[in-house]
């Protein structure tokens, strides 16, 4: 069952490579995608009869559209350099959760149907059919990876697993076996706009609060505008910016920054979503969907700038697709970057001397960053290679007088998934994630032990809502993570500098 | 002519067709296939060149396995390097004359070929040792390697243990090149030794050693972090924007 008991890891001060256990997290599998959530996306609302002649044919078909896949199926030569890399492995010790092993889910069925080798010696190359057993394994262990590229930096061919998995969640959903959690997201951002399906009244309500709140903080006007027509930034957010704790601190950190900086800004109701779960699933058109909302508002509100608020998965999306999928972006400001990270925004500002701060008021934070793996391992800010991870740190020293780094091994293209990436952020999941945290848990707990970091930083939507729920089963108070902005928010100086 | 050299001859050209007609068909399939998106792990270099860079570490030195361990890096390292200097040693059985480079290198491919040998035992021992690494170890890694060590092991037994008649070998190989064929020598070991050598070239494109072209066109190490400034877009996906 979803929600059975389970022992959360003991932190151990160093890094403990755990013995396999083999089938310790075949139990575990998101919840099936009903009828009305497949068909809205296009897909078939249950597993069709002819499956398995149909996964074999979409199998080809993305073999033939996607070069890394093709690539990715041939190169493996098993050398283990991945094995002990994934966070999930890390804190299971499931083999089938090692990245080879993941990848090979889905090469041992390549292989029977593809290779020469695999057509007539499949035992000797590890060659089966696919048969229920192994879609079901498919379905189980494809749905325990947050595509978070860790293992990708390690391979000597670069071989990316999310590739894989994104390619395996397409032909389940194209067969009627999608994920409940991600497609029914999908489904609200085409119906209403946003991930969380907040429609655009209580949307503006939301923002109208928000400006009343920090009207009452800090005795100054500062806006929260929704579908501002000539204002010159777009902002694309992750939708629990508006709604969640501690996601709506950073968002009034946003604010905040364009006040201080004269900037003009507008949200949009009709693209009030940064996350794109069209990624998730592997699904190139729904992906391209989802980015259009954005383009159509940045048209239609006739704004100079498109800047994305603190969101990992989206950054990678808006980062590195946007160009591909809803470019190009020539009605736009050339001056500025398409699109900018409000990080980006935010260093650019201070670097320039245009905003002000009391780092003091920070004082009772001793600090730590966690890079969101999507943003340090498929994006990139600033100019340099690496800026995504020297941007948000110079912001987090120029608003605050303690900070401390995680284990070098944990941080920058190290970094370890929050555990809740990739379309895992769903309490069906909740064993794999809390154990799927625990690489992370246990750098942070090192700094907890030496340097009394009680604050734990980071730029991503899903990280902030997955710490909120998994560091107490640690022993960690929840309120300990909280976004680079929110930072920036207690400490920017407004009017008075 | 021998039914043996005949068998040997046939081979070989059978061994070299399949190699070079399986492998440009491989590339040629990868080549064929449309990256859509922008996927390099960054951080990555922002220009071409860097990117050539960076593929040159990876060819070269195998930066993500030295990143990623230790062990496998020193053994996979060793075995690639020595075979490198192994297969340089000789081409000397296929030229006349010898090219200098080729000379000069002939001491160094001797040890090489210990080396060879050792790095692969390694190899081998983690299968064995790592539960990881022994959990995802199919037959085939296995009998991969078994075939690369005995190939090692019959060069080596020819060159240290009992020497088989290198002059002969040059002229079967140079006949063989040139469509004037000559008797193969029939040494045991040497027999043994092209046989395993003959097929490794048939496997090769059918088989997990394609990870040396695949390296090339990997789009996680092949493209340029440059999403924002180029407009990268592949023709399928490209269709898709001329639909209303």
């Amino acid at each position: 069952m979803a929600t059975a008991a389970f022992d959360t890891p003991k932190l151990k001060s160093y890094p403990v490579i755990p013995l396999v256990q083999v089938g310790a997290m075949s139990h575990l599998k998101p919840f099936v995608a009903n009828a009305p959530i497949q068909t809205a996306l296009g897909f078939p609302g249950e597993l069709v009869d002819d499956w398995q002649d149909k996964a074999i044919a979409k199998m080809g078909e993305l073999l033939g559209k996607y070069r890394s896949l093709q690539v990715y199926m041939d190169a493996c030569v098993h050398c283990g350099a991945c094995s002990d890399k994934c966070h999930y492995f890390l804190g299971t010790g499931d083999p089938k959760n090692m990245p080879v092993a993941r990848q090979d889910l889905m090469r041992k069925v390549y292989r029977r149907y593809f290779t020469f080798a695999g057509k007539h010696f499949p035992r000797l190359v590890g060659a089966v059919d696919l048969t229920r057993e192994v879609l079901d394994e498919w379905y189980s262990y494809f749905n325990q990876c947050s595509e978070c590229r860790r293992c990708s930096v390690f391979c000597p061919y670069g071989i990316d697993t999310a590739e894989v998995t994104m390619a395996a969640r397409e032909i389940m959903a194209s067969v009627g076996m999608g994920q409940k959690y991600s497609n029914e997201i999908i489904g609200k951002v085409h119906r209403i706009g946003n991930n969380l399906g907040i429609p655009g009244p209580a949307l503006e309500n939301t923002l109208e609060g928000l400006e009343e709140d920090t009207k009452d903080d800090t005795g100054l006007d500062i806006k929260f505008p929704l579908n501002v027509k000539g204002a010159e930034v777009l902002l694309i957010t992750p939708s629990a910016d508006f709604f969640s704790e501690p996601h709506v601190e950073s968002l009034i950190g946003y604010a905040k920054v364009f006040h201080a900086a004269g900037i003009s800004w507008t949200l949009s109701s009709h693209a009030s979503e940064a996350g794109n779960f069209g990624m998730f699933i592997g699904n190139y058109e729904q992906m391209r969907n989802i980015s259009m909302r954005v383009r159509e508002a940045a048209l239609e509100l006739g704004v100079k700038r498109i800047v994305v608020g603190e969101c990992g998965h989206a950054w990678r999306v808006a980062y590195s697709f946007w160009n591909t999928l809803i470019g190009p972006f020539d009605y736009l400001d050339p001056r500025y970057p398409v699109p900018q990270h409000i990080c980006e925004v935010t260093d650019d500002l201070i670097q320039r001397g245009a905003l002000s701060f009391d780092k003091d008021a920070n004082d009772d934070r001793i600090i730590t960053f966690h890079d969101s793996c999507n943003v340090a391992r498929a994006s990139r800010m600033g100019n340099m290679p690496g800026g995504q991870f020297v941007i948000p740190r110079r912001i987090i020293t120029s608003v605050a007088n303690h900070f401390h780094d995680m284990a070098p091994q944990t941080i920058h293209e190290g970094t370890f998934c929050c555990g809740g990436g990739g379309g895992l952020l769903t309490d069906d999941l909740m064993e794999l994630r809390v154990k799927g945290a625990l690489p992370r848990m246990e750098a942070l707990k090192n700094v907890v032990d030496d340097h009394g970091v009680n604050f734990m930083a980071t730029i991503c939507a899903i990280c902030k809502a997955q710490f909120t729920k998994v560091l107490p089963y640690y022993g960690f108070n929840m309120s300990m993570v909280g976004g680079v902005h929110q930072l920036v928010s207690k400490a920017i100086r407004l009017g008075d500098k | 002519m021998t039914l043996l050299t005949i068998f040997y001859t046939v081979l070989f050209y059978i061994a070299t067709g399949v190699f070079a007609i399986g492998l440009v068909l491989k590339i040629r399939s990868y080549a064929r296939a449309p990256a859509p998106l922008k996927i390099a792990t960054t951080p990555a270099p922002v220009t071409n060149t860097g990117v050539g860079l960076r593929m040159a570490r990876e060819v070269v030195f195998f930066e993500s396995l030295f990143k990623s361990s230790k062990w496998t890096w020193v053994f996979g390292w060793t075995f690639h390097f020595a075979l490198l200097l192994v297969v340089l040693r000789h081409l000397r059985y296929f030229q006349e004359p010898v090219w200098l480079p080729v000379v000069l290198i002939q001491p160094f491919g001797t040890y090489a070929g210990f080396a060879l040998v050792a790095a692969l035992g390694g190899l081998w021992a983690r299968r064995w040792l790592v539960d990881r690494v022994r959990y995802i170890s199919t037959p085939s890694d296995h009998l991969m390697l078994a075939l690369l060590i005995s190939i090692g092991l019959t060069g080596l037994a020819m060159r240290f243990v009992a020497h088989t008649d290198i002059v002969a070998v040059k002229v079967f190989m140079l006949g063989l090149m040139r469509f004037d064929w000559q008797p193969v020598p029939a040494d045991p070991v040497l027999l043994v030794h092209l046989a395993l050598v003959a097929g490794l070239m048939i496997v090769f494109p059918i088989s997990k050693l394609l990870h040396a072209p695949g390296l090339f066109f990997s789009p996680t190490r092949n493209q340029a972090d440059n999403a924002r400034e180029v407009r990268h877009v592949s023709a399928w996906a490209a269709a898709l924007d001329k639909r209303p």
